[in-house]
């Protein structure tokens, strides 16, 4: 799926973003461009609170870049749109309707055309994917944190977007359910054929799920390199195991210590004083 | 099944057997003035005497009415005003200090410029409760509508929803609980305003039967008015009560 970069879905173009703060002018995210081609899995990763996650939310349309521009199509992103479906690190899935209720809730918008036909039909065929199908009338409350995370996949989905952001999806989840929702993400892309963004702070999730990592510096956020993952897809637990993935682990893990060492020295005068 | 409903009801009722013997107990211990206490039993009988010949159905009916109308129409006003000040934070600091002072106020403290501006007639008395109700609705209203987080109506806009959409289908749920719990506050404390509100010069109503009795040290009759006045707050809040568990059976509540 990496193998057409042809058209350009999303550019980012001398993106910056800065927020006024009492303290003076907070720099978040600091010159960055770069563009995402159709088909491409892009993992963002970096530090924690180094602005990858306000990157999302720029190309998503809840942040404006102070300056620079965020293209999504050629057009410059105004605001949220279900062309970019959202996965969120708190699922954000609505406790107040059922399982299957969740996932028509983006059928049964205005904005999506779905035939009420057709509406049954996509639900029941993302119950199944998602191995939901068992929970359809059950409320989120009975869902496990993995169930909930498939949930809000299922329903991101549903109303095909072509483009999938995703903020650390799988952080809440354990090691094992973690692993899962891994295979299970690459498992569905194959069949379904997205175009990715995902924000991580596992490296190796991003070498194993993504076609290109993004390595971004503490804050504010820079590029630091962007390297182009040599798997093919598909993929499976096994690539974990090979001489090259772990050289490409410890390279990146290398790109990411280095920024860490950088962020706790930006802050070591505050923590000090604690 | 059928054991563990029989269970609950005993267990409920514990309590009360457990009052009405200590009733007894507090009459027959000899430390109080017997005849400052009448006996469960005294009471009983002046209920049903009440109830058959002085019209006590028709006391706890105006009540009732009154306290129904009142908090109707002080959560009516109270959801919009209290969703409009929840939802936008410059609005919160505009009328914040004006709610407090007002929700301060005992609304016995205004009871003598109800008299002046509205009279004694039922009007005053349902001006009170209104007041009452609304200030306890607005405050649960704005407090539990400011918190609902921004995720949901995130996870909408990215669906693609339109600003109608999210309010009908987003918005609208989320608030529907706090609505309840107005609602519940705006009775439990519209109850309490009752008898108040009826010392303006009520004939009737278990506040004013309650305020009669005292003129004439009839204390059964007080008890009487003052263990329907908690019956009915009760009986109320169970329905409403019931009422939430159906609307809001998505929620995550620990199940006792």
């Amino acid at each position: 799926m990496n193998s057409q970069p042809s058209i350009k879905r999303a550019q980012f173009e001398n993106v910056s973003l800065s927020f006024d703060t009492p303290k003076g002018i907070l720099r978040v995210v600091d010159d960055v461009s770069y563009d995402i081609h159709d088909g491409d899995f892009i993992a963002v990763i970096g530090p924690s609170g180094c602005g990858k996650t306000t990157m999302m939310s720029m190309l998503a349309g809840f942040q404006k870049p102070t300056t620079g521009e965020v293209l999504f199509d050629g057009h410059p992103v105004k605001g949220p749109g279900p062309e970019r479906g959202v996965i969120f690190q708190e699922y954000g899935v609505f406790p107040w309707l059922t399982v299957k209720e969740n996932i028509s809730f983006g059928l049964k918008l205005k904005a999506n055309h779905v035939p009420v036909k057709e509406q049954n039909q996509i639900c029941e065929h993302y119950l199944a994917l998602m191995g939901l199908s068992d929970f359809a009338n059950s409320y989120p409350k009975h869902l496990s944190g993995g169930m909930r995370q498939r949930l809000a996949i299922a329903r991101a989905y549903a109303v095909k977007p072509q483009f999938l952001l995703m903020d650390e999806p799988f952080g809440a989840l354990d090691a094992q359910t973690r692993a899962n929702m891994q295979n299970l993400l690459l498992k569905v892309l194959a069949s379904e054929g997205k175009t990715v963004m995902l924000i991580t702070h596992s490296v190796e999730e991003a070498i194993y799920l993504a076609s290109r990592i993004v390595v971004v510096t503490a804050r504010p956020a820079r590029i630091k390199e962007i390297i182009d993952v040599p798997f093919a897809y598909p993929r499976d637990e096994s690539l974990q195991e090979r001489p090259e993935f772990g050289e490409l682990r410890s390279h990146i893990r290398e790109l990411v210590m280095s920024e860490y060492r950088a962020q706790q020295a930006q802050m070591r005068p505050a923590s000090f004083s604690e | 099944m059928n054991g563990s409903v029989a269970r609950r009801f005993l267990l409920g009722l514990l309590p009360w057997v457990g009052a009405i013997l200590l009733w007894y107990a507090v009459r027959w211990s000899g430390f109080v003035n017997v005849s400052l206490i009448p006996a469960p039993h005294q009471v009983a009988a002046k209920f049903v005497e009440l109830l058959l010949h002085e019209g006590l159905l028709y006391d706890i009916f105006a009540s009732t009415r009154r306290v129904f109308l009142g908090v109707m129409l002080g959560i009516l006003v109270a959801v919009p005003v209290g969703f409009l000040l929840g939802w936008y934070r410059p609005a919160r600091t505009f009328a914040d200090p004006m709610i407090n002072f007002f929700r301060a106020l005992p609304p016995i403290a205004l009871i003598p410029l109800v008299i002046v501006y509205f009279g004694v007639d039922e009007i005053a008395k349902l001006v009170i409760l209104f007041y009452a109700s609304f200030f306890a609705g607005v405050i649960v209203m704005y407090e539990g509508v400011s918190q609902i987080t921004p995720l949901y109506i995130r996870v909408a806009q990215t669906l693609g929803a339109g600003e109608m959409e999210i309010f009908r289908k987003v918005i609208i749920p989320l608030t529907v609980p706090h609505i309840l719990t107005a609602l519940r506050v705006a009775l439990g404390v519209a109850w309490a305003t009752l008898v108040a509100s009826e010392l303006i010069a009520a004939q009737r109503g278990l506040g004013a039967m309650i305020q009669n009795a005292s003129t004439y040290f009839l204390l059964d009759v007080i008890y009487v008015g003052i263990i329907c006045i908690g019956c009915i707050a009760l009986i109320m809040d169970t329905i409403l009560r019931r009422i939430s568990a159906r609307l809001l059976v998505w929620q995550e509540r620990a199940v006792a």
